[in-house]
């Protein structure tokens, strides 16, 4: 017979069966016929069922037959017990998904290897020293001329790649008038050599390309966006796109699923590094710079070379620098250098997503323990109420390992179908967190690939589930003892040591996951309702730039003009948005004192910049229309607090560092957040938007902010009308974005949010199920302990007694899995402290919440079974055993 | 009364060497031949018997067919096949081997 017809069996099944019964009974007819008692002639073949199985076993695979059955068993089993089961694999479902999908998003941002040759030699250069407050600081952006001098330095064992961080850019394709926004990078010409990339279509950078400053306008683009902006035209090659004021002639597009080396972002656009405007000078760091070891070489020889490099270029460098703080200018050049394993890349996006994709995979592997156990529990409570079935079986014969299949088979149904509810789920489910990592404006872009990883993933994890929460129900059912289960038991007592454990177990969870949840939702609470110091309501921020720098007076008029349009209520300059990320800073000398090392803020507004962002005026005046940098300047509270105590400031003067420019004070207004909505109140001074340059001429600006407050509650319906007064007052300034400055201080919690958003999903699903699992086992508990409760009752037990009998073992369960949670999550709350804003994880709230919500779950669980259990009637229960 | 199944093997061999004399038996038949053949000593066990049966059929030693019997009812008989016959050589050579060996062993001591 061949393996075919074998398999072939197992579907006909019934068919053989039947065969081999007509053998016999024809076997029995002819015994009965030779004149044998037809009893004695059955007992002698043998009983039926063994000879069926002992035959079946010859020719067919049994294996495969009883697989068939027990999936049938396990289907029938899953259908009859509906509703419980759709809500195990919902369950299931939505924690396995959840598991893939924040494997998809953490394989992609931290552990997949980026797609060029030696990636596994790769490592990204970078420097620590200790900042202002003592804490080390390490950042890993270099100047270009330093790079040129250490990539000479290590030459002969590593290759150095200079790139940028890439940036969203405006670009006009030359033949078209659309102003798009793309990602651009600047990179070394040897990139592509060095990666062992090769061109998808044209020519690929090479180091001639990148040798003299602004000599090489060329650009190669990623596979990536010549499909999605050039449909793959092949006649892209030789067409140009203007960026700045440069036009860049394509002259390649890059290899098919290289998108650069920063995942959280792709990059559309290479150009080389010798085009940036910042390429020859020595204190502007823009790029990183990424180490390619030879084949063999150690690191730390080519660290050490580093090091000396950079010590000697900054050395050099710090001899030009004026007014620096003494104890800084040490650090600064005691820096060290390390370089880092860097073989997925390297951003700040990794950095800044790291820890909050960890939390929520914690979460979601934690919600998905939950899920296992009440699926155990769950598995558990059948079997035992199969007890008399499954003890039937071993009676007639069953051996223990096919007693573990029919139990078993059910579970692999749950799990199965959660699995795949899981996939579609994660399938979603992770571009769906990958799109909520960052602002709207500003996506982040992850390649998540469902490829053999993923899929194996998902498999692995299905299958440890399934073993998890199926295994142990099964092998304790098959444990089971025929005469014991038909005698009623062995112990009239129930002994639920095991699913009370589990219910310990499961609080536990649940308190960790609620715990950890309720810290992301105070912390995202804590964030959006600090105050800012101003108000964004009505608030509208526009980003202009203009073809070349215009005098800041033409700016001012174009502000005057706007103001007078309908629906405006007031208009104001700025160099930048508050809130926008943008910082600007340098040390000053309060009264021509030494340079103190608390770095201050400057931003150049306009006057009326404070009255229509809202900032509370504390004294002296606002800036006047003849005001200008560098003569006057306006200080928030904290600037005097830093720098002049409870000296009042008004007529006091402080210099620059840096350049050593006299400012007055004229005006204390009210602190307000300055960059970033987590930073507390700096010092800043606000300086004239109006700007005089060194010879006391005119300083004319290449951009500004306005910003705008409509009447309209909804400031973006003003958009196109603003539009068209911009476009028609002043053709070569050109509005490169429109946002409401709302959308700026969400931009900067989006991370919290999505946190805050998932922990009261998961939170809620934690509580549901924990719940769920508790009513069960106790209900359960109940229904087993029918004759103990039966019997004390008779015998005069009264019914709080037998309240507390029934409830107080797993109330102590739920008190003991509370309390190990709280110290789980006590003692792994300073993993996730710095991504916490303003909340502490040992906060009396905290810690007491989450136990309560919890501990009331768990009573509004406990109650249906108690009620169950006091009014049991004993005299019903003990006559049906 | 001594089982044939109480020598190893012994079970496949008598059955063989009896389709090998007698072809289309149905397992009744063969039973009933190999206590005819042995004078009413072995008996072979009926509930061994169909499952050695189907075992052999597996191994393609015998094949089987369905014929119906006057009486209307099916009956399932078995041939040796020439793997069969190859087979019961084998099991014929290595049963005298054992015998043999059994024998000398009853004289000598």
């Amino acid at each position: 017979m061949s393996l075919w017809s074998r398999i072939g069996n197992v579907f006909r099944g019934d068919r053989l069966a039947r065969e081999i019964h007509e053998e016999m009974e024809s076997h029995i007819a002819d015994a009965i016929e030779e004149g044998r008692d037809p009893g004695e002639a059955r007992r002698s073949l043998g009983p039926a069922l063994r000879h069926r199985e002992a035959s079946f076993d010859a020719r067919v695979f049994v294996w495969l037959e009883s697989l068939r059955a027990d999936v049938q068993f396990g289907w029938r089993q899953f259908r009859k017990n509906g509703v419980t089961s759709v809500a195990a694999v919902l369950s299931l479902g939505l924690a396995i998904g959840g598991c893939t999908a924040s494997f998809r998003l953490i394989d992609a941002l931290l552990w997949r290897a980026l797609p060029v040759e030696g990636a596994d030699r790769l490592y990204v250069f970078a420097r620590q020293g200790t900042g202002p407050d003592g804490k080390i600081v390490s950042y890993d952006s270099c100047a270009h001329p330093m790079f040129i001098q250490m990539r000479e330095a290590v030459s002969s064992q590593a290759e150095l790649i200079a790139v940028s961080y890439a940036e969203r850019v405006d670009l006009t394709v030359v033949g078209s008038k659309e102003i798009e926004k793309a990602s651009r990078q600047y990179v070394s010409g040897d990139i592509f050599g060095a990666f062992g990339l090769k061109p998808s279509l044209g020519r690929l950078f090479t180091a001639n390309d990148d040798m003299a400053p602004r000599a090489h306008a060329l650009a190669v683009l990623s596979y990536d966006y010549w499909g999605r902006r050039f449909a793959h035209d092949p006649s892209v090659l030789g067409k140009t796109l203007r960026m700045g004021d440069t036009l860049f002639e394509i002259i390649g597009v890059s290899a098919q699923g290289f998108t650069g080396t920063e995942p959280g972002a792709m990059v559309d656009i290479f150009v080389p590094s010798t085009m940036h405007p910042a390429a020859e000078r020595d204190d502007n760091t823009w790029h990183r710079t990424l180490v390619l070891l030879k084949p063999g070489v150690d690191p730390a020889p080519v660290r050490d070379r580093l090091q000396r490099t950079a010590s000697n270029f900054e050395r050099e460098r710090a001899k030009g620098f004026k007014n620096f703080p003494a104890e800084r200018l040490a650090a600064f050049l005691n820096q060290t250098v390390v370089l880092n394993p860097a073989p997925s890349g390297v951003s700040n996006f990794q950095e800044s997503a790291r820890l909050p994709l960890i939390a929520l995979a914690v979460l979601v592997g934690l919600v998905l323990l939950i899920a296992c156990v009440n699926i155990a529990n769950l598995m558990t409570a059948r079997a035992t109420a199969r007890a008399r079935e499954l003890a039937m079986r071993v009676s007639i014969g069953a051996g223990r390992l096919r007693l573990v299949r029919l139990v078993l088979a059910e579970s692999v149904w749950v799990a199965a179908l959660a699995t795949l509810l899981g996939a579609l789920f994660a399938w979603w489910a992770a571009p769906f967190i990958a799109g909520r990592l960052n602002p709207p404006d500003n996506p982040a872009q992850l390649l998540l690939p469902a490829d053999l990883r993923v899929v194996g993933f998902g498999l692995l994890l299905a299958l440890a589930v399934t073993f998890l929460f199926g295994l142990p129900p099964a092998l304790k059912a098959s444990g089971v003892r025929p005469a014991s289960v038909v005698k009623g038991g062995d112990d009239p007592r129930w002994r639920g040591r095991w699913m009370h454990g589990l219910i310990a177990l499961q609080v536990a969870f649940c308190v960790v996951v609620l715990s950890i949840g309720a810290l992301f939702i105070a912390s995202y609470d804590r964030l959006v309702s600090d105050p800012t110091g101003f108000s964004a309501e009505r608030l509208l921020v526009l980003d202009l730039v203009a073809e070349r720098p215009i005098a800041s007076s033409a700016w001012l008029q174009l502000s005057a003009h706007i103001a007078a349009q309908p629906g405006v209520e007031s208009v104001a300059l700025a160099d930048q948005p508050l809130l926008g990320g943008f910082r600007w800073n340098g040390f000053i000398s309060p009264n021509g004192a030494p340079p103190t090392d608390v770095l201050a803020f400057f931003r150049a507004v306009s006057p009326g910049w404070m009255d229509t962002m809202g900032i509370r005026r504390i004294d002296g005046r606002d800036f006047r229309e003849d005001d200008a940098y560098p003569k006057v300047a306006i200080v928030n509270q904290t600037f005097k607090k830093t720098y002049f105590g409870n000296e009042n400031p008004i007529g006091r003067w402080f210099g620059r560092a840096a350049g050593g420019e006299r400012f007055e004070i004229v005006g204390i207004v009210a602190d307000a957040k300055y960059a970033n909505v987590r930073e507390l109140a700096q010092p800043v001074a606000y300086f004239p938007f109006a700007g005089l340059n060194k010879e006391g001429g005119p300083s004319p600006r290449a951009s500004a902010t306005m910003v705008l407050r409509g009447a309209d509650p909804n400031p973006l319906a003003l958009a196109s009308s603003l539009r068209q007064s911009l476009a028609s007052a002043r053709a070569d300034i050109r509005l490169s974005n429109i946002r409401t400055q709302q959308s700026l201080q969400d931009a900067q919690t989006v991370r919290e949010r999505l946190l805050a958003m998932l922990a009261y999903f998961f939170g809620g699903l934690a509580l549901l199920l924990a719940s769920v699992g508790l009513y069960g086992v106790l209900d359960y508990s109940v229904l087993q302990r029918r004759r103990e409760i039966g019997i004390r009752m008779a015998i005069g037990a009264q019914s709080t007694h037998v309240l507390r009998h029934v409830a107080l073992q797993a109330l102590l369960m739920v008190f003991a899995g509370a309390f190990t949670g709280l110290l789980v999550t006590l003692a792994s709350a300073r993993l996730i402290e710095t991504i916490l804003y303003g909340v502490k994880a040992s906060s009396p709230a905290m810690l007491v919440l989450p136990s309560l919500a919890m501990i009331t779950a768990a009573t509004l669980a406990a109650a249906p079974a108690a009620f169950r259990a006091i009014r049991t009637d004993p005299a019903t229960t003990l006559r049906a055993d | 009364m001594p089982k044939p199944d109480s020598l190893q093997g012994s079970l496949d061999l008598l059955v063989l060497k009896t389709l090998s004399k007698r072809p289309k038996l149905h397992g009744y038949g063969i039973m009933a031949a190999i206590r005819e053949a042995s004078g009413e000593v072995l008996r072979a066990d009926e509930g061994s018997l169909y499952p050695a049966l189907h075992r052999m059929e597996q191994s393609g030693w015998v094949r089987a067919e369905w014929v119906t019997k006057d009486s209307g009812r099916r009956a399932r008989l078995y041939e040796l096949t020439p793997a069969g016959s190859t087979q019961l050589d084998t099991e014929e050579s290595r049963w005298e081997a054992v015998t043999a060996a059994v024998n000398q062993v009853l004289r000598t001591v």
